[in-house]
């Protein structure tokens, strides 16, 4: 384990039926998902093992039933996993007393949910103060706390609203806040902005990329809509009948699909909004001229690249070249024709 | 019975249920041979009753485990120790409702506070309509003349309500938590609600003494069982998002409980507080029977001297009670908490609190000043109990009343009531028993026929098993003439949206009112007879059976009905060959109601004299023969437990056949 990873998860099972232990440990290994669920019990977290590191947002993304909801509450141990093991900042998840794991949750962990989970009988403001409420915090500190956290989300003036008079874009503010209000290491997210539509859903992306940005916190985040999972992705986990099938970055699962099932995945993908250029850069011939920023997309490059007559364009990070990009590849990719 | 058993069978032959109802023809032709050869002489004695020597002296036996819990494992040592504490407790209320010399020496608290607070909680509540309820109510009340015996009745039930709430809360949750505690609790709850209530009143007595405390205790009793079903339900129900937010926010196993579970189902909580202070009331009216003081004791013995005004008198007291604390309660689920502005000063935050404590401190200084603000002696009073009386006299004593009364008692008793009796009681217990059955097992299957077989054999083997068949009679005949009144009562009132509110409304105000108040129509009209026991239970039972004809035919989905009206059936065709046949799940839970209503209402009616099970569990309660008393309590609950099984699995069964949501 390298130093920055924070949550790491090793072979973890998370089997529901009558007896798991006893079936997981009398399960032949190569038994699929199918045949699991013959035998009465479903694999809801099928020997997944994956890092976690240190500010990155890690997106889950998957069909419902897919088992990323499963994966997630296992990272907090909503559920207890059935085999295999999972580290959260060094300390070993299934070894912790009731009382450590509590404490865990009270200091290092946030959680938003689909549907929210607001407490209908508590203000908007008892709702942000109620993980500090939990542990122990006396009034007046929790309620500048709880102020301050309302005020980073843009709902100042409805400190004493109760959810139910509160549309879904704000309930789900509040839920946000409430997350944010112990300052947490780790942050989940289940499918946040699945519930509100459209334009909605959009703007909230934007203020969560702000918030991301100002903060800078190691996130999880669970998602079905790919649009959303590549808009906020550092790198993205497709699972699928509770495995997963590939973890990678999005220009990476764009370019090199691991699976048939992700190539289906990202067939529909336009993959010229996702492709950067530092990607397609080749070390070795530079190509003459004027660079290109690695961090642009190839769609973003796209009047450049139909214009342009050199067959290698030098891409530069911070205005230092790290190497050429073939035009005819990005040209490959901008027209679909890879 | 072999009537009413040939009649439902036929909507439950299919050819799924073939050889089911083909057991169920040879069960009855057994009984009809069986009944047959008594008529002509053959059957010997034995068959037709079980003999008195092979009854199992149950009562004994019983006694005899209850004398020894009682004094060898020092159950009253204990109970009489829990006495002195509800003792306490109801006297601190007593005094403070209607001044009853005990401490804390305050009371009592003038009518006028009482009313004034009660004004102020029902427009917190909902407006000046509850407002208006609340103060009407009480007002009456001390006008009336009745001031001191209603408070008496509240005393009580200010105790046993929230006694009830606390103890049905805590054991919900450990049902909730523990799922065997929830599969140990599950059928005693089941016994429990249809064990008449006399059946509560003597152990009641017996281990905490006569008067207040026994019947604070029997009410208490009475009152827990939905409070335990509502928490169940209502925790269970609770969002799983929520209970995880709880637990990502670093809730402990109790934080969890009281500040995520706890409000979350606050809606269910709060409808079965409504139902406990319900259930209270109508059993506190009850507690009558063994001595307690206060509306009921006052009504029944109004009643016993045919004091027609005074009885009424009484009974639109307890109808405003019952109707007010409905109401409130009712409008305390939906009542959602109101946000204000920060800053806003704690006295406008608290503004109906401080309003009723200022009201309250008005009154009772005022009252100091003013004598008829604090008491209403007992010639200031507006009673017109003997004005009523004659009136009512006078009425029923007109001639073509009297013709109609007279008449309908003739044709029920001479040609339905008495002959329908002695057609069962001449049927030999076998025969009786394998008719049940096959009713039993026609409608809801196998496993309420086995509980059929079993439950009245049980009973048979009491040695109360003529007893036992009266009541039925009862039961059955008053059921019968409710089903050919409700029934097309509620299917005309649901021809229109406005009616069947009406009627909605008006079947949920009556279905709050103690089944006590039941008797007065009746027996205003008919007197202290039998007929007056049917008519009781007539009115009891229609209630539910109204109310659920309308909703199941309310509720039946509008494309069915348009598709009828498509096909061009007329509305008749559209009733008998649509609406009704997607109705009857629901309508049979309103059987169901009817046949319990109608088992409470039997027992209830001892009183005016009959000769049924309900009149020796009465007797019972002079003496202490805890043990007969339980054996006739279980008789009347195994009884009813039979229909209920048999009809709540035949509902279940065809709602799901149906398609229908539950």
């Amino acid at each position: 384990m390298t130093a920055d990873t924070v949550i790491s998860c090793k072979n973890a099972w998370k089997i529901f039926g009558a007896d798991p232990k006893g079936y997981l440990g009398s399960m032949p290994a190569t038994h699929s998902f199918d045949d699991i669920r013959a035998d009465g019990y479903i694999a809801g977290v099928k020997d997944v093992s994956i890092d976690v590191y240190r500010g990155e947002m890690l997106v889950i993304m998957g069909l419902s039933g897919s088992g990323k909801s499963t994966l997630v509450r296992c990272f907090s141990r909503l559920h207890d996993i059935t085999g295999g093991a999972i580290t959260v900042e060094g300390q070993d998840l299934m070894s912790l007393s009731e009382k450590e794991l509590i404490e865990l949750r009270r200091s290092k962990m946030g959680m938003v949910f689909q549907s929210f989970g607001l407490l209908p009988h508590r203000t908007v403001l008892e709702n942000v103060a109620f993980p500090l409420e939990m542990r122990g915090q006396d009034k007046h500190t929790r309620r500048e706390r709880a102020l301050e956290v309302i005020k980073l989300v843009d709902l100042e003036g409805r400190e004493e609203y109760f959810p139910r008079e509160l549309s879904g874009g704000q309930q789900q503010r509040v839920g946000i806040a409430r997350s944010l209000a112990i300052e947490p290491d780790i942050w989940f997210l289940d499918e946040p902005f699945s519930a509100l539509d459209p334009l909605i859903r959009r703007e909230m992306q934007d203020e969560f990329l702000r918030l991301q940005g100002m903060l800078g916190k190691t996130i999880v985040f669970i998602t079905h809509d790919f649009d959303e999972a590549l808009r906020l992705a550092d790198r993205i986990a497709i699972m699928k009948d509770g495995a997963v099938e590939q973890c990678d970055t999005p220009d990476q699962i764009v370019l090199n699909p691991a699976t048939e099932y992700v190539r289906k995945f990202t067939e529909v993908i336009d993959k010229a909004r996702v492709v950067h250029a530092g990607v397609l850069a080749q070390a070795g011939s530079t190509g003459d001229g004027p660079p290109v920023d690695a961090r642009a997309t190839v769609q973003d490059l796209a009047r450049l690249l139909v214009h342009d007559e050199r067959a290698v364009i030098p891409v530069a990070t911070d205005g230092k070249v790290i190497g050429g990009m073939d035009r005819a590849a990005a040209l490959d990719i901008l027209l679909e024709t890879s | 019975m072999a009537d009413v058993a040939n009649g439902l069978k036929v909507t439950a032959t299919g050819p799924a249920q073939w050889t089911r109802g083909k057991v169920a023809v040879a069960l009855v032709a057994v009984a009809v041979v069986l009944t047959v050869l008594r008529y002509v002489g053959l059957l010997p004695d034995a068959l037709f009753r079980i003999p008195e020597a092979m009854i199992p002296p149950a009562a004994v036996w019983l006694d005899a485990a209850f004398n020894f819990v009682k004094d060898d494992l020092g159950l009253l040592a204990l109970t009489r120790t829990l006495t002195e504490g509800l003792e306490w407790l109801l006297d601190i209320t007593a005094n403070l409702m209607f001044g009853k010399r005990r401490w804390p020496f305050l009371g009592p608290i003038p009518w006028t506070a009482v009313a004034g607070v009660a004004a102020v909680i029902g427009y917190y509540l909902d407006g000046w309509r509850m407002a208006a309820l609340g103060a009407g109510t009480f007002i009456w009340t001390a006008l009336i003349g009745q001031w001191t015996i209603a408070m008496e009745t509240m005393s009580v039930l200010m105790v046993a309500a929230p006694l009830a709430f606390f103890i049905g809360l805590s054991l919900g949750i450990l049902a909730w938590k523990h799922a065997w505690v929830n599969r140990a609790i599950k059928p005693i709850l089941s016994v429990l609600q249809t064990l008449p209530f006399f059946t509560y009143l003597l152990p009641a007595v017996i281990f905490f003494k006569v008067g207040p405390t026994a019947g604070a205790v029997a009410t208490t009793i009475y009152a827990i069982p939905p409070m335990i079903l509502m928490t169940t339900l209502g925790l269970q129900k609770v969002s799983p998002e929520v209970v995880e937010a709880g637990n990502m926010s670093g809730c402990t196993k109790w934080q969890l409980l009281r500040h995520v579970y706890l409000p979350s189902a606050r809606t269910e909580i709060l409808v079965g507080v409504n139902q406990v202070i319900m259930l209270c009331l109508a059993m506190v009216v009850l507690t009558a029977f063994i001595g307690m003081p206060g509306l009921g004791a006052k009504l029944l013995a109004m009643m016993g001297s045919f004091k027609l005004g005074r009885s009424f008198e009484i009974g639109v007291t307890i109808v405003l009670l019952a109707v007010m604390l409905d109401r409130m309660s009712k409008a305390w689920v939906v009542k959602q908490p109101e946000h204000f502005e920060r800053d806003t000063p704690w006295w406008r935050r608290h503004w109906y609190l401080v309003t009723g404590v200022a009201v309250f401190v008005f009154f009772c200084i005022a009252a100091q000043v003013v004598p008829v603000f604090a008491e209403i002696g007992r010639t200031q009073n507006f009673s017109q109990g003997k004005e009523i009386d004659t009136l009512i006299k006078a009425f029923l004593a007109l001639d073509p009343v009297q013709n109609t009364t007279q008449m309908i008692r003739y044709v029920l008793n001479v040609w339905i009531l008495n002959p329908f009796r002695d057609f069962l009681l001449s049927i030999p217990t076998p025969a009786f028993i394998l008719l049940v059955t096959a009713f039993a097992l026609s409608l809801g299957g196998k496993g309420p026929a086995i509980y059929a077989a079993i439950f009245f054999g049980l009973v048979a083997l009491s040695g109360w098993w003529d007893r036992s068949v009266i009541t039925l009679y009862s039961v059955i005949s008053a059921v019968t003439l409710a089903i050919l009144i409700g029934v097309p009562l509620g299917i005309m009132a649901s021809r229109s949206e406005k009616w069947s509110r009406r009627a909605l409304l008006a079947c949920d105000t009556a279905q709050t009112f103690p089944s006590f108040i039941y008797l007065i129509p009746a027996i205003m009209l008919f007197g202290v007879t039998a007929t007056s026991v049917v008519m009781s239970i007539l009115i009891f039972a229609m209630v539910p059976l109204t109310r659920y004809t309308i909703e199941g035919l309310r509720t039946v989905p509008p494309e069915m009905t348009e598709a009828a009206d498509m096909a061009g059936a007329t509305r008749m065709q559209k009733l008998i060959s649509v609406q009704l046949p997607l109705a009857l799940p629901t309508m049979a839970v309103g059987f169901n109601q009817a046949i319990m209503f109608a088992f409470f209402m039997v027992i209830v009616a001892a009183f005016i004299g009959t000769q049924d099970l309900g009149q020796e569990l009465q007797r019972t309660l002079a003496g202490t023969d805890l043990g007969k008393n339980f054996v006739l309590g279980i008789c009347v609950s195994l009884m009813a437990l039979t229909f209920d099984l048999t009809i709540m699995k035949w509902a279940t069964h065809r709602k799901k056949a149906l398609g229908l949501p539950d």
